[in-house]
């Protein structure tokens, strides 16, 4: 027993995912997170925080089109309504179409990947060929040409939509990841033990391909909410009355100089979410890298050559 | 020898990869009685690992174990059964234990979740049962504090540990037969021993037989009763441990039993066998051995050795059975003579 007399006695237990924890030492990661926490918060208290409800009307004869003033600080559009009050009950829905697509593309996207990386040969074939095809389609273009059969589209149709085309990349990551773990001992241990296929998926497949599929989701997040206001500028996104950063700004399209403040605020609002998106993705990929070195080190590292 | 548990007779398995086609197992016959240990010895690259994964039908393509093959487990045709009637198989009555158990552990998992998991699938266990179970066979492969290491992750594990928490995997549903891949290759000398000692008890205990993939003689020396030398996707000698120690036949094992550190040699550098194994898209024609033996003459090229029978359980697969005044005469194999002429 010579070698096990000398591991330590007391094992330390981990709380966490060493992933996670990296992530929490991320200052990137911790910023993004807070501005989306905020965000998210905004969506959810809605109704407590905005003066106004989204789609009511003030004073349609004297309140329209005013610039940003202190008792509406993001200025009124041409109906009078309060830009900002829009704006807040507006994240409601960029956030439930981005976060609700992402979702749903991430499901759809490991299940295809999985499948397609484990069973290999034809399936695989077949599959990633399909993928192939969709990905050589501009993803605007499909949007455009499916959402112009109505005339606007809902939020659960336009998140469907949004999560119909965005698994492709997802579905390739996790078949590549798939394809490495499949020749993994511990998976092959798993078989020798007799597990069942679709066990051996869930239980050992499915958590080694999560993190790629995570980064790949946030990233998706972004792209969806730039999207979706870019189909509303476009004049095809949500129909109206709803209020969403993109129909905000479709509002203003007309008069970007003269009435500013339909896009700017709208526009900010985008641009901050997307961001912090992007941030924690990137936060992600390198906390669940394993070769990234603890932060710190490298700084160490040069350090002692100077 | 006892009542046969595993009958493998001819069995191919090959890969078809973009270079040709790999003979990996090209032929192997061979059988483990009940509660029998017998070992397989060769080289890397000879076969015996993918004897193993064939025996357990875990060749994944392009890899496949070709029609005529045979192999009988408990009176059953392993190869007719339905992957559904396999899966029932592994892990319930064969159970394999790997080379490097870091790797064959899954590491989101603890030890305890994994070693209960094989109940879960196998015997229907409820998550209560599987871990009073896991916390079982912690205790019966000699883990201190097993309450308290079920709950621990593999990393948190030293490498002998980790190799006992492998064992307890295999062991749960008293197979009848274990495969064991190298099972110490990758531990300390210090507890290569004590693993073996472990497996070896355990399975007297419980009568299970053993197939001991190896490459080290001193480990077959100490556990198996008989040995499977294994050499280019061939069984090139069979014997019970002791006559293959006192008269090795096949010039490969007498190369095999030369390259062994011995207490009290008095060369000061272990012989080696010259030359590498062959690659098996291309074995040679004749004897597969040929160019790395000392005794090597025309007939080796000409016609493949069939395997010999010297003596009662003991066969080689060596022309020498049939002319062995040649074994006086030795010379430089030919993978040391093109080895000298490029040097």
């Amino acid at each position: 027993m010579s070698a096990e007399v000398f591991a330590p006695a007391k094992h330390v237990r981990i709380g966490a995912h060493p992933a996670l924890r990296a992530l929490a030492r991320d200052s990137r990661a911790r910023i993004a997170l807070v501005v989306l926490l905020l965000i998210a918060l905004g969506a959810v208290l809605a109704p407590l925080i905005a003066p106004y409800g989204p789609e009511a009307q003030l004073d349609i004869a004297r309140l329209h089109n005013q610039p940003p003033s202190p008792a509406h600080p993001f200025g009124t559009d041409k109906v009078s309504r309060d830009v900002l009050s829009r704006l807040i009950f507006g994240t409601r829905v960029s956030l439930a179409v981005g976060l609700g697509s992402a979702a749903l593309a991430m499901s759809i996207g490991i299940a295809v990947g999985i499948v397609a990386g484990y069973l290999g040969g034809a399936v695989d074939a077949v599959l990633m060929r399909l993928v192939d095809a969709a990905l050589s389609v501009p993803r605007l273009l499909v949007l455009l040409l499916v959402a112009s059969l109505w005339d606007r589209v809902g939020i659960v149709p336009l998140t469907l939509l949004m999560a119909g085309t965005g698994w492709f990349t997802v579905s390739r990551l996790v078949r590549a990841e798939t394809l490495a773990l499949r020749d993994r001992e511990f998976v092959l241990a798993a078989r020798a033990l007799g597990t069942p296929t679709l066990r051996l998926l869930v239980r050992h497949v499915l958590p080694n391909v999560l993190a790629p599929a995570l980064v790949a989701a946030a990233l998706g997040i972004a792209n969806v909410i730039l999207l979706e206001a870019a189909l509303s500028y476009l004049g095809i996104g949500l129909e109206e009355p709803a209020a969403s950063w993109g129909t905000i700004i479709q509002d203003g399209a007309d008069s970007v100089t003269g009435h500013w403040w339909l896009t700017v605020f709208p526009g900010l609002a985008i641009l901050v979410t997307v961001f912090a998106c992007n941030a924690l993705a990137d936060a992600l990929r390198d906390a669940f890298d394993p070769r990234q070195l603890p932060r710190g080190t490298t700084d160490a590292l040069f350090a002692s050559e100077a | 020898m006892t009542t046969p548990l595993l009958e493998i007779e001819n069995l191919h398995t090959y890969f078809y990869t973009d270079n040709g086609v790999a003979r990996a197992v090209d032929g192997v016959s061979f059988s483990v009685g009940v509660g029998e240990t017998v070992g397989v010895v060769g080289e890397s690259g000879c076969g015996k690992s993918v004897t193993a994964l064939s025996i357990l039908r875990l060749v994944r393509p392009p890899g496949r174990i070709e029609p005529g093959s045979v192999m009988r487990f408990e009176g059953r045709d392993l190869l007719g059964l339905e992957e559904r009637e396999m899966q029932h198989v592994r892990g319930n009555r064969i159970a394999m234990v790997f080379q490097e158990p870091m790797t064959a552990l899954n590491p989101v998992f603890t030890v305890g979740d994994q070693i209960g998991e094989v109940a879960r699938i196998h015997a229907n266990a409820s998550k209560r049962e599987a871990w009073a179970k896991a916390i079982e066979m912690l205790k019966l492969v000699g883990i201190p504090a097993p309450e308290q290491r079920a709950g621990e992750y593999p990393h948190q594990l030293s490498g002998g540990m980790r190799q006992r928490v492998v064992i307890a995997m295999a062991l749960v549903m008293n197979p009848a037969l274990i495969i064991a891949d190298e099972p110490t290759t990758a531990l300390d000398v210090t507890i290569q021993a004590q693993i073996l000692e472990l497996l070896a008890d355990l399975t007297r205990r419980l009568g299970t037989s053993v197939l001991l993939i190896t490459h080290d003689l001193g480990v077959v020396a100490e556990n198996c009763t008989r040995v499977i030398v294994m050499y280019a996707g061939e069984v090139v000698e069979e014997a019970s441990t002791v006559d293959l120690f006192a008269r090795a036949h096949h010039p490969y094992t007498e190369g095999l039993l030369g390259a062994m550190p011995r207490v009290g040699g008095e060369k000061d550098r272990l012989a080696t066998i010259p030359g590498t194994v062959p690659a098996p898209t291309d074995w040679p024609k004749g004897c597969r051995f040929r160019d790395r033996c000392p005794y090597s003459w025309e007939r080796c090229a000409a016609e493949h050795p069939p395997l010999y029978q010297i003596a009662g359980g003991h066969t080689s697969r060596c022309h020498l059975a049939d002319e062995p005044e040649r074994r006086q005469h030795p010379h430089p194999p030919l993978a040391a003579q093109r080895g000298a002429s490029a040097a």
